[in-house]
């Protein structure tokens, strides 16, 4: 099976999937609107934001990046820090 | 398919479960010290649990067919209690040659602090002396990339530890790779809500192949899915992996890594020796 066909049949399996959990996603974000506009000005609103704008790239590795998004930094020199 | 869950607690669990567990083919589990959902308040409670973890549960499990091990340790969550738990990390010895004690766990970090690093250093430094093997646990939600950071930094910081008898749990896709190609051992666990999915985890075995890959449910006393092994294996399936890439991952690698531990002494039911045979 070429890759195009494989792909392809992979959609067919998961259009539906991805078409409900996409619709899951816009209620949700419809069902905190309506409950007002004080929101917009929480840190996870406008992580949320991007984490929808991510999706919308290209790649491979949007899960990943998707964590890192949702991450507190790693900073390489803690013990040093913490004199450990 | 018989399998082995390599993370779940027991104790937090109803007989029905063993008897869930072992009609869907669990053949082992391995249980790890945990949080109880309250902090202790003495280390005679510790005691308690580790008396219960390496006594009454294995019977628990027995009576369903399932054979249980278990790993010693005061968890992540308690050890910003740095004295408790250095009474805690010096009592361990006394139960380390009970049947069924694999080693050290789950330790780790929860939220990032001096004093659980520290206290994490004192159990590998703990583990180190005594050639034990070690089951880590890896923070949640937004602490686990810079915690698990933090965990591989203090691991490769001690040249006394044996990577490949080490575990790293919880991992995901931003943590995976890094526990791999630093040569430990990964843990995937599957939850209905946070960590891992039987889908995502699929797609990383995908990605990274089965070696050094084993999956959990990591039952507990909150929402979780003791049954979730399965599940992986049907999603295995649904995408056509062969029965043998299916064995690796719940069986055959369980099996290898805890064989790394002196009690170890699992006994392979005379089918599941059959199959790997004769797969």
């Amino acid at each position: 099976m070429s890759t195009d066909a494989a792909s392809s049949e992979l959609l067919d399996d998961e259009f539906l999937p991805m078409r409900a959990r996409i619709l899951e996603l816009a209620a949700s974000l419809d069902r905190t609107e309506r409950a007002g506009q004080d929101f917009q000005e929480d840190p996870r609103w406008g992580q949320l934001q991007q984490a929808v704008e991510l999706l919308l790239g290209a790649g491979t590795d949007r899960t990943e990046r998707l964590q890192l998004l949702f991450s507190r930094p790693y900073q390489q020199k803690w013990r040093e820090a913490w004199h450990m | 398919m018989y399998y082995i869950d390599p993370h779940i607690h027991m104790v937090s669990r109803t007989t029905d479960d063993y008897e869930t567990l072992a009609k869907m083919g669990c053949v082992a589990v391995s249980e790890p010290a945990f949080w109880a959902g309250y902090d202790r308040g003495s280390s005679a409670g510790f005691r308690d649990y580790f008396e219960q973890l390496t006594s009454f549960e294995a019977k628990r499990a027995a009576s369903y067919g399932i054979q249980h091990f278990t790993w010693l340790c005061i968890n992540a969550k308690e050890a910003e209690n740095v004295s408790l738990s250095r009474e805690v990390i010096a009592m361990i010895p006394e139960f380390l040659d009970r049947a069924g004690v694999l080693g050290i766990g789950e330790i780790g970090l929860n939220k990032n602090t001096r004093n659980e690093a520290t206290i994490f250093l004192e159990h590998l430094d703990l583990a180190a002396k005594t050639d034990e093997q070690i089951l880590i646990h890896t923070p949640h939600l937004e602490d686990k990339y810079q915690g698990t950071r933090m965990i591989l930094d203090m691991l490769t910081g001690d040249r006394r530890l044996d990577r490949s008898r080490i575990l790293v749990d919880h991992v995901e896709e931003h943590t995976v790779r890094w526990v791999l190609e630093a040569g430990f051992w990964a843990g995937m666990t599957l939850y209905p809500v946070s960590k891992c999915t039987p889908e995502r985890a699929v797609d990383m075995v995908e990605l990274y192949g089965p070696e050094r890959l084993l999956v959990n449910s990591a039952g507990d006393w909150g929402p979780s899915k003791p049954t979730a092994v399965p599940d992986f294996i049907l999603e295995m399936r649904s995408r056509g992996h062969s029965e043998q890439a299916i064995r690796q991952v719940v069986y055959e690698n369980p099996v290898k890594f805890f064989s790394q531990s002196r009690n170890f002494t699992f006994e392979a039911p005379e089918w599941a020796e059959a199959e790997v045979r004769h797969p």
